[in-house]
């Protein structure tokens, strides 16, 4: 008795000290965002406000715009906490050579956000998602 | 109809329309207003980018980098004896430096027939110049923080001279940082600033500066802080702490409560409950205030 009251404390512990190294991933956001499909929607919309953008088309102009909305899906989804891979290159291999401005860059975040308005993304969830990409504007400008 | 977007949306379409826009526009365009939307702030009561009556470390305009912006701005409040009227434009490079100019007019009011004074208004210029020294409004490592100096001439010595006021022109300096905390009240973006002033200006200068009490500069808190509801509506306060240089009066700290509005990047309004109180020996000067500004 004594002995497998003591296994069964032991195995809970055990269970709860598994459970805490291994926390469930947050994919609240990228349910708020929703999901692959609503990603998708949002790249797709920005890809299109980009290409009325005097300030920034320019810079998609000769890109294989397929790939380049494939691996934004993939990006955003992951950075969202989604059970998505990213398999693009890195951000500054991306975007080496193209000295992109920090005017650029808000260009971008301009048409992100008018793709998520037209989404009906709520703004404290397109917030989130902004502050989640805000601090790897170092990893794409001025490269 | 229209399915959803990304059914109707083919890649086919989507590239040949990118591709025509690069083939149709202009070589190159120069980049302007390259900063978002309400980061060059409201037009403070002094001139310089701001909140509405302190600077905020925010740079007038919308320029980044490589860029010019600027706007021109008119401000009116509305007191129960007193009117303020200040009209200003300011100017900024690469956000980095804003110069700025404001022309304040103080309407005495029912003071000039209780007191029988000689003049029914008081006017002042100020010019200024504000540097960001070093971090970002949004991004970065650091808050924005920015220093600035204020050249400040009252042109209406009599009644300020009168009443103890030392001298009719002073320089004053500042020092102030912002931060925009994103998602922080709600999942809403809060811009928070701080600041500090070492001034002797008597009601902001109106009423000369360095008086019969003190005659030197005192460190002056400022702060202000404000929620943005999206990036078009922004609802704040702001808080300045003010020298008391003159015996014969007191004189308030103010604060006011503002909704902001930017509808875009070239125009915005402020609307602001201010609590000025005493001013000039007259108290509870509270008050509605108003300021338009245009951008470029």
């Amino acid at each position: 008795m004594g002995r497998s009251l003591w296994l069964v404390v032991g195995l809970s512990l055990s269970l709860l000290v598994g459970c805490a190294q291994q926390p469930p991933k947050d994919d609240s956001l990228y349910q708020d965002l929703g999901q692959r499909a609503g990603i998708q929607k949002i790249v797709e919309g920005m890809l299109l406000h980009i290409a009325q953008d005097d300030r920034i088309y320019k810079y998609f102009a000769k890109v294989d715009i397929v790939r380049v909305r494939d691996k934004l899906v993939e990006r955003f989804c992951v950075e969202a906490g989604g059970p998505c891979t990213y398999t693009g290159d890195s951000l500054e291999e991306v975007h080496k050579g193209m000295k992109l401005s920090r005017s650029d860059f808000n260009a971008l975040v301009e048409d992100l956000i008018a793709a998520m308005n037209e989404q009906h993304i709520p703004v404290p969830t397109q917030n989130r998602f902004i502050a989640r990409l805000a601090p790897q504007r170092g990893e794409v400008i001025e490269k | 109809m229209a399915r959803t977007l990304s059914t109707c949306l083919s890649p086919v379409v989507l590239a040949s329309v990118v591709g025509a826009c690069a083939a149709w526009a202009s070589p190159a365009a120069e980049a302007e207003q390259g900063r978002l939307i309400a980061t060059g702030g409201a037009s403070s009561i002094e001139g310089g980018a701001g909140g509405g009556i302190i600077p905020w470390a925010m740079l007038a305009g919308y320029d980044e980098q490589g860029e010019w912006g600027g706007n021109a701005f008119a401000t009116h409040v509305d007191l129960p004896d007193y009117t303020l009227d200040v009209v200003g434009a300011a100017a900024s490079y690469g956000n980095r430096v804003e110069i700025s100019y404001a022309h304040q007019r103080f309407d005495l009011g029912s003071l000039v027939s209780k007191l029988n004074l000689p003049e029914d208004n008081l006017t002042q210029d100020i010019f200024g110049v504000k540097v960001r020294l070093f971090g970002d409004l949004i991004y970065d490592q650091l808050p924005q923080v920015s220093a600035g100096l204020e050249y400040k001439h009252q042109n209406d010595f009599l009644i300020p001279s009168l009443v103890g006021a030392k001298r009719d022109s002073d320089v004053e300096g500042y020092v102030t940082a912002s931060r925009l905390f994103m998602g922080a009240a709600f999942g809403y973006n809060v811009v928070v600033n701080a600041g500090l002033r070492y001034s002797r200006a008597n009601e902001t200068g109106l009423m000369g500066f360095g008086g019969d009490r003190r005659d030197t500069r005192s460190v002056l808190k400022e702060g202000g802080a404000a929620i943005l509801f999206n990036p078009h509506w922004a609802v704040g306060m702001d808080y300045r702490e003010k020298p008391d240089n003159l015996s014969f009066a007191g004189e308030s700290d103010w604060a006011d409560f503002f909704v902001g509005w930017f509808p875009s990047k070239h125009v915005s309004v402020v609307l602001a409950y201010a609590r000025l109180g005493e001013i000039a020996t007259l108290d509870n000067q509270n008050g509605t205030y108003l300021s338009v500004q245009g951008s470029f």
